[in-house]
């Protein structure tokens, strides 16, 4: 069998010092991406569980599979979750969710609820899309900006890389920064066309470390040069599964020159999830009054 | 005279050596790693084919992406001016020359004596140039002739929503797993990168007559799709991917 570089591990996380049999609701939030999804569940508006899962070839099973997971060995009962909001490029197709919700207006709040009020500025990474959100101290966008028509500087164009070079997703960001000295970017902007470039590179010398250092400073400039659209303010924070490539947010954070940064706990990957979970809350409690 | 033209493409070293306005040969070598090289190549076997010698050849123009890597040029002019010059040659009466190379596509508006008024062009993006049609030949598991074929005999589009060619190859993964024709599937590949270089070519006036050319040129059903896209007819001469090494040839020549 043919490794698959492009290929993470799927995960999922449960608070150990929370009682969910405690709480008086459960909510939960899926956010279903084109790549990757989430299943994220509160206990009296505190994150209890989340899953992180690799998006199938449909909506429904993608999201079925992400609360599965999320929920699986806490004990909790799909019909323990008492409203579910679905995000992501698939929430138009969960049929467990409630109300579905743009992901622009979950990745705020999640970002919010996880780094706190002074963020105001969330670049998410997606793994086909960018974003570049403004809100305010409440998580409430106020502006945002969005490219998913081109592969350049999302999740996808990182893996067509992994791939090309052999090199698991996961180590990219850390081989990147591990050079001895910061190599020119890759200049074609076109993942296609960075693809032969980076052919051309290794051809001519290049180590694998310092392709990846290129195409991820690369990808840096790209995403800089769609948040200078809508202006950075402070702070500042990144989602998404590009989040967590240290070779890439490292070079994001040096073009931006020292912007005080909020790395959101526990997990960035998960603020759409959150985000949608916290909408569920605010609909439910407000259905019961 | 006799002089040489060298176009020295992102995937191929195009080289056409002309005497007095006459095509005496033509040769096409893959670019490789090593332009020059290739180039050098590619010119060795054009002189061959013509049965001179190398000191026959008075002078070299390049032209090309990678142009200015061929040291043995005597001097070397943009891919825009030799696509016209080119295609003035071939078809005096084209003012709009469109040339879809592997990475790139131009639009060129010219005159009656081949002289540029205008171009647009795109080299960021394959969605607008051949690597797009391969980067779909590898999806749809077929060899570009026969996507090229099939796509003739489809009767309807298959939806592809996608604009970029990492993003389109997904799609067409799962237009594939979902039973869709594989020539349905062709002949929107083919619709979708003609109607990207139509809305790229309509930021120049498009006159009569309109030529296609590049290596692309020889895909049929993408001309076809051009066609549509423009609602004019347009021309295709033969050997359309040595246009623009002809142009620079007979660049040398003046």
């Amino acid at each position: 069998m043919t490794t698959e570089y492009f290929r993470w591990i799927e995960y999922a996380w449960k608070n150990p010092d929370m009682d969910w049999h405690k709480a008086e609701t459960l909510v939960a939030g899926i956010d279903v991406g084109s790549v990757s999804s989430q299943g994220v569940v509160l206990a009296d508006g505190q994150i209890y569980c989340y899953s992180n899962t690799r998006t199938g070839s449909n909506s429904p099973d993608s999201a079925k599979k992400a609360l599965t997971m999320a929920i699986e060995g806490t004990g909790i009962r799909p019909e323990d979750i008492k409203f579910i909001v679905g995000t992501g490029y698939g929430r138009v197709n969960i049929p467990s969710a409630n109300k579905a919700i743009t992901e622009i207006a979950c990745h705020a709040r999640g970002a919010n609820f996880m780094g706190g009020p002074t963020i105001r500025t969330v670049l998410d990474m997606g793994g086909q899309d960018l974003k570049g959100i403004h809100c305010d101290e409440r998580g409430k966008v106020t502006q945002f900006l969005m490219n998913d028509k081109c592969a350049a500087g999302t999740g996808r164009g990182m893996e067509v890389m992994a791939e090309l070079l052999q090199v698991p997703i996961t180590e990219v960001g850390q081989m990147s920064l591990d050079v001895a000295e910061e190599p020119p970017s890759v200049s074609s902007t076109c993942v296609i066309f960075a693809k032969s470039e980076a052919i051309g590179l290794l051809r001519s010398g290049w180590t694998k470390n310092m392709v990846l250092a290129a195409y991820c400073s690369a990808m840096a400039h790209r995403v800089v040069g769609l948040l200078e659209r809508i202006g950075v303010e402070k702070d500042f924070a990144i989602t998404g599964g590009i989040s967590k490539n240290i070779g890439v947010v490292s070079r994001i954070l040096k073009e931006l020159g020292g912007i005080p940064t909020v790395t959101l706990k526990p997990d960035a990957q998960i603020a759409g999830g959150v985000g949608a979970a916290l909408f569920a809350r605010d609909l439910y409690l407000k259905s019961k009054k | 005279m006799i002089t040489a033209g060298i176009d020295v493409g992102a995937q191929a070293v195009k080289v056409v050596i002309v005497s007095d306005g006459k095509v005496l040969a033509r040769n096409l070598l893959p670019t490789g790693f090593d332009p020059q090289e290739s180039a050098q190549k590619a010119l060795d076997g054009a002189i061959h084919q013509a049965g001179i010698s190398r000191g026959d050849v008075k002078r070299i123009v390049a032209t090309g992406a990678g142009r200015k890597s061929i040291a043995f040029a005597d001097r070397n002019i943009t891919e825009v001016t030799a696509d016209a010059k080119g295609a003035n040659k071939l078809m005096p009466s084209v003012r709009t020359v469109i040339d879809i190379g592997a990475e790139e596509a131009r639009g060129i508006s010219c005159d009656a004596e081949g002289k540029v008024i205008d171009f647009a062009k795109n080299d960021k993006c394959a969605a607008g140039a051949g690597a797009f049609v391969e980067s779909m030949a590898r999806a749809l598991e077929i060899k570009v002739p026969e996507m090229i074929e099939i796509s003739l005999k489809s009767t309807k589009d298959a939806p592809i929503n996608a604009t970029c060619a990492v993003f389109a190859e997904s799609e067409v993964v799962s237009l594939i797993h979902t039973k869709i024709d594989k020539a349905d599937i062709a002949h929107a590949v083919h619709d979708a990168i003609a109607s990207r270089v139509a809305s790229m070519v309509r930021r120049i006036p498009i006159d009569k007559d309109v030529a296609l050319i590049g290596g692309v040129a020889n895909n049929a059903a993408i001309a076809e799709a051009m066609k549509k896209h423009l609602g004019v007819d347009v021309l295709v001469p033969e050997n359309p991917q040595f246009v623009s090494a002809l142009g620079a040839a007979l660049a040398a020549a003046a």
